[in-house]
């Protein structure tokens, strides 16, 4: 992921505009999929991903695709980390573990919410959740663990490029 | 088509075509099954809108969780004892290189297949099958006639 600027001020209208300049319409696949940023905090953003027929998975069912939820996990872990680094550092997502807790519901948005909760030097720790709009009744849990690079304490020297 | 009688016919005519097209998210993915030497080839043909970083570019590291996710299932589909579409319980995606603007190609094992749970490993790659952009592993819940 390319380095994001630290968000200005402390108007929460202003930053979630800033940030979804960056996050829906600077990431290609987040904007073919609308996904975008509703909330912020001090260590992640909580993003929607709207309903559409074309990301169900099971036709029998109508539930959503694994891949979009994965993919909307994904995104709003890895903003998660740039917003809590407030630094703007490049990152690339080592691994992601998706829990699925139960099936979507039918045609219902999809929620996420991430807390970055811990930054090393190099690696930065994430957890997620996904659901309907109700916290304590999740689709899905995430935890993603991310590569930090090129901040001053690294001395600028890695040349990665994911 | 039902998905039970799209499974049978697939496996009947060594094609997964039909049975992919019914699925909603791959068509849009541009996510495609191949039977190819007995096994099953997942393929993520490139489009710009799978871009997740365009300063690179580099393919968004969920459309290749979701071609990972997809081959284990199809894989699953083909070969293993299931009537319905297998439930995915959990997926872990290591990503290992960034993905190129071009297409990405996945095949799935089995490492353990039980009467409930199949435990996959999945690797996705670009050029060459030996360097890996992402692997993962996963557990799904198999559907048996019994549930």
């Amino acid at each position: 992921m390319p380095a994001m600027p630290a968000p200005p001020g402390s108007d929460p209208q202003a930053k979630l505009e800033f940030i979804n300049q960056w996050f829906a319409s600077g990431v290609p696949h987040n904007r073919e999929l609308g996904v975008h940023a509703i909330g912020v905090h001090a260590t992640g953003i909580t993003s929607e991903l709207p309903y559409a027929d074309r990301l169900v998975g099971n036709p029998e069912t109508g539930f959503l695709h694994g891949g979009a939820i994965t993919t909307v996990l994904d995104a709003t872990c890895g903003v998660s980390v740039l917003i809590a680094l407030r630094k703007p550092l490049r990152i690339a997502t080592l691994d992601l573990r998706i829990d699925y807790l139960k099936p979507t519901t039918p045609r219902s948005n999809v929620l996420c919410k991430a807390d970055c909760y811990k930054i090393t030097r190099h690696v930065a720790f994430v957890r997620g959740i996904a659901h309907h709009g109700d916290e304590a009744d999740p689709i899905a849990s995430a935890a993603g663990t991310f590569m930090i690079f090129g901040s001053r304490l690294t001395g600028n020297k890695d040349k990665d490029a994911s | 088509m039902r998905m039970l009688d799209a499974i049978a016919a697939a496996r009947e005519a060594d094609n997964l075509d039909a049975l992919v097209s019914l699925i909603p998210y791959t068509q849009f993915m541009g996510i495609s099954m191949q039977v190819r030497d007995g096994d099953v080839f997942g393929k993520l043909a490139f489009a710009d809108h799978l871009i997740g970083n365009a300063t690179l570019p580099a393919l968004h590291g969920g459309t290749i969780g979701a071609l990972l996710e997809s081959t284990a299932v199809f894989k699953l589909l083909w070969q293993a004892e299931t009537l319905a579409i297998p439930k995915t319980i959990n997926i872990t995606v290591e990503y290992l290189r960034s993905g190129k603007a071009q297409d990405t190609l996945a095949r799935a094992e089995f490492t353990r297949q039980g009467r409930r749970v199949a435990n996959v490993r999945a690797i996705a790659y670009q050029d060459d099958p030996d360097r890996p952009i992402a692997a993962a592993n996963a557990h799904f819940l198999l559907i048996r006639d019994d549930d």
